[in-house]
């Protein structure tokens, strides 16, 4: 075996076909909408369904009717069409409807640069939803990340029956790479757990779980979905203490066991005064200037790769950040997951460097940072 | 077959809503029908008609506003032995209208009954797409001022297949429904009744008059022939069975050495229709069939036929981690305006740098070498231009050699194609010397 040379979009969409993906469909917009064409390229040949919604609602209106048939599905869009999801994202978390959503992200705000990167949708991405409740976000930094991270999108969305983000950019997902299927970390296809025997609610947990069996509308068994606030039995509920142990739940469920998919990169380096936070396309500019500063310039500095945003992986940000005298935040945007590591390392120093001009932000400006100290 | 109805949860409407009428008319035609619950999904919207599912003992998914007919079609497409069954009301279909017409068009088996009482009920009876000018609403004047919308002829015009439009106390009406049920692609019922509680306050309408209402328009009574066509799903599926995957999984082999031992920048500097970002490709390939690590970085006008084209490409035995450019190692610039799309690029270059320049191409002082090309006076076109760059390049064996070119070319071109790019080569070699 060889090496492929993709971009990022098609190396989500190799992930997605590993991962057994069988519903498709999107909306075309710079820079997602090669990830419609690989999709179209395969997924219609396996058997599956590809399809070009009339509008980005529509695209995940689709999917999210293909899910609760039973289907994984995924949909990617950009800032503008992520804005359109907003309203089926929320549906999504309300009726546990797993769905893996791909956000190439572009320079905004609004249509911004079509062309052009930026990191500008983090903080959206996680609360673009009426409700507030959680959603899971993993941020690629390379086509190897893009193929890997999209498989474990599928399962985290299959295993706690909600939406996942992939929190892609331009940068990623329009620039080619070299992508070792022999060696890139392929993680065990998980599905969503089925009902097994006796009676069938649609949304009751079993004791001691937090993710309710799944059946697929369309089988023997009837299934009831709903996006109006309900019970166990998914019909209506007004019963303030059935709504409040629903939505407890429903934050429960992905948030108690965020440290189990909290995934990350961690350059630890002797005698490093500095530790380095980065994600997405950012990362690669950091492991450049680490490198560097360790290396060449006697400035030994650590370097934490976030790969999972949302929830915010607390405890791994606290280990790597034990020691240090200061934290460098850098991201392609003007702050906004700085405001979460200021949150979890409270009592340290936590400076930021950052910019959403569309230019990639480089090694030299993250040394010159550094060393600005 | 026994009714469908839940009989745990009664139709809980106001009274005298025909929407109780509509529930009990569509039991009455699934029961005509013989179908099992699970035979069937009734995906409802928002508002009255968004309680559809709740009275029937059938799979159920009920949605957002207007939304219905997507999550219809992706229940329908995974799952094409259901009937599928969508009510919304003259609300959901003014918010959804892309959705409705996209729905005709695309003519999927679904059956959309739209539960037209011309107004919004549920939040107070405001006015819809469907109210008349002259009705008395909760939304001031404002409905006299826009023309109501004609379901059943925007229907016609946007392709559905099936067509008719009802009053909800018309006595065959089971069989109205089961005959779009059982049609065979997208079929919608436009079924007029009233709301007692909004609108008919204002606007009495009796059932008679609702049906001699009807009766003035042009009738709509089911298949639309000028319509009929495949349906989406079937046909999807026989297409989708031609095709071909296109996914390469196996990628490209190392065959080669690598001739470099540390990371090369190369920029193509060209514009649309030199073929520049093909080079760039071609480079990548090259590079790779020596086991190197590659990224390439494409940048052109959105109008992608005018205009500068740029692509970046990094080729390193070490592993890429930035994938921008910092100081270029080789420069191709073709072209004028794709040198001044990055004119800052030349300065930052060094002593060692690379410039395959075309001769006319104006560029800023530079350190680097200038290595000037007469690819006009060489008879090398302009959609040439970039992959003659690749063999000074392969000649000089720095990032490839004429071997590695050669294995690209294979990967990329078949038949004449690559006759073709063999010749550009053939030609650079003779006119390109030194
Ligand atoms: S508000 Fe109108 S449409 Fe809704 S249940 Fe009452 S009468 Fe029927």
């Amino acid at each position: 075996m060889g090496l492929l040379f993709i971009d990022g979009n098609q190396a989500v969409a190799m992930g997605a076909m590993h991962a057994g993906c069988r519903f498709f469909a999107s909306y075309p917009i710079t820079p997602a909408s090669n990830l419609l064409a690989a999709m179209l390229d395969t997924l219609p040949a396996a058997g599956g369904i590809a399809l070009q919604g009339e509008d980005e609602i529509a695209s995940i209106g689709y999917c999210l009717g293909a899910s609760m048939a039973g289907m994984k599905v995924m949909t990617a869009t950009s800032g503008p069409g992520l804005s359109l999801y907003s309203e089926n994202i929320s549906f999504a978390i309300a009726g546990e409807i797993p769905i893996v959503i791909v956000n190439i992200m572009r320079q905004g705000p609004s249509t911004g640069s079509a062309t052009r990167g930026a990191d500008g949708d983090v903080q959206f991405m996680r609360w673009g939803c009426s409700g507030g409740l959680p959603v899971i976000v993993l941020a690629p930094a390379d086509v190897n990340d893009c193929f890997t991270l999209t498989v474990h999108a599928f399962n985290l969305a299959e295993q706690f029956r909600c939406p996942v983000i992939i929190a892609s950019n331009k940068e990623i997902g329009m620039t080619s790479g070299t992508l070792d299927m022999e060696r890139v970390e392929k993680p065990a296809v998980l599905d969503r757990t089925l009902h097994e025997a006796g009676p069938f609610l649609p949304f009751q947990v079993k004791p001691g779980e937090d993710v309710p069996p799944f059946l697929p509308i369309g089988g023997p068994i009837l299934v009831r979905q709903t996006s109006s606030t309900h019970g166990p039995d998914g019909y209506i509920t007004t019963n303030p203490s059935e709504i409040q142990a629903g939505v407890e739940r429903l934050q429960r469920k992905i948030d108690s066991k965020a440290e189990s998919f909290s995934y990350f990169d961690l350059e630890e380096r002797k005698g490093a005064r500095t530790l380095l936070v980065a994600y997405g396309v950012t990362a690669g500019a950091a492991r450049t200037a680490a490198a560097e500063l360790s290396e060449n310039q006697n400035i030994p500095a650590s370097l934490l790769i976030l790969k999972t945003l949302w929830p915010v992986p607390e405890q791994v940000l606290q280990a790597a950040a034990v020691g240090k005298e200061r934290i460098l935040v850098v991201e392609m945007n003007l702050g906004q997951y700085l405001q979460e590591i200021q949150r979890v390392l409270c009592n340290q120093r936590v400076d930021f460097y950052g910019k959403m001009s569309g230019q990639l932000i480089s090694p030299t400006e993250i040394i010159e940072e550094v060393t600005r100290g | 077959m026994d009714s469908l109805l839940n009989s745990d949860r009664p139709p809980v409407f106001c009274p005298g809503c025909s929407h109780d009428r509509s529930v009990h008319t569509l039991d009455r035609a699934l029961k005509e029908m013989g179908l099992k619950g699970s035979d069937v999904v009734i995906v409802s919207d928002i508002g009255c008609s968004g309680l559809f599912d709740t009275f029937f003992k059938t799979h159920a998914f009920h949605g957002l506003h207007g939304r219905a007919l997507t999550y219809a079609g992706g229940i329908k497409l995974a799952r094409p032995h259901l009937k599928v069954i969508v009510t919304m009301g003259d609300g959901g279909l003014g918010i959804g209208g892309a959705h409705f017409l996209a729905a005709c068009r695309r003519n999927l088996d679904l059956s959309l009954l739209v539960l037209n009482n011309f107004n919004f009920g549920m939040t107070g009876g405001q006015f819809s797409c469907t109210t008349p000018e002259q009705a008395s609403v909760a939304s001031s004047f404002l409905n006299v001022l826009e023309k109501p919308f004609d379901v059943c002829d925007a229907a016609v015009c946007a392709g559905a297949p099936f067509v008719a439009r009802s009053s909800v106390y018309r006595k065959d009406l089971p069989e109205l429904l089961a005959a779009a049920i059982t049609f065979e692609g997208f079929a919608v019922v436009d079924l007029w009744g009233g709301c007692p509680a909004r609108y008919l306050k204002k606007n009495p309408l009796s059932p008679k008059e609702i049906e001699s209402a009807i009766e003035k328009l042009p009738p709509y009574q089911g298949v639309v022939s000028t319509n009929r066509r495949r349906e989406y799903s079937s046909h999807y599926r026989e297409e989708a069975a031609k095709k071909t995957a296109g996914v390469d999984w196996h990628g490209i082999e190392k065959t080669f050495e690598p001739t470099v031992n540390e990371r090369r920048e190369v920029v193509f500097l060209g514009s649309a229709g030199q073929r520049v970002i093909t080079g760039g490709t071609l480079l990548g390939r090259a590079a790779i069939s020596a086991g190197m690590n590659v990224t390439q970085k494409n940048d052109y006008h959105i109008t992608v036929m005018r205009g500068p084209s740029v692509t970046e490409v990094i080729v390193s035995p070490q592993a890429i981690t930035y994938t921008g450019v910092g100081k270029p190692d080789v420069i191709i610039a073709l072209s004028k305006e794709g040198v001044q799309k990055r004119w800052g690029l030349f300065e930052r270059m060094t002593k060692r740098g690379r410039i395959i320049l075309a001769a006319g191409v104006e560029i800023p002082t530079t350190d680097a070498q200038v290595e000037e090309v007469a690819f006009k006076a060489g008879g090398i076109k302009k959609k040439e231009r970039a992959l003659a760059a690749l063999y000074l390049m392969a000649r000089d064996r720095d990032p490839i050699t004429p071997e590695m070119l050669e294995e690209a070319l294979q990967q990329s071109f078949q038949g004449k194609r690559l006759e073709e790019a063999r010749l550009v080569l053939e030609k650079a070699a003779t006119v390109l010397t030194h």
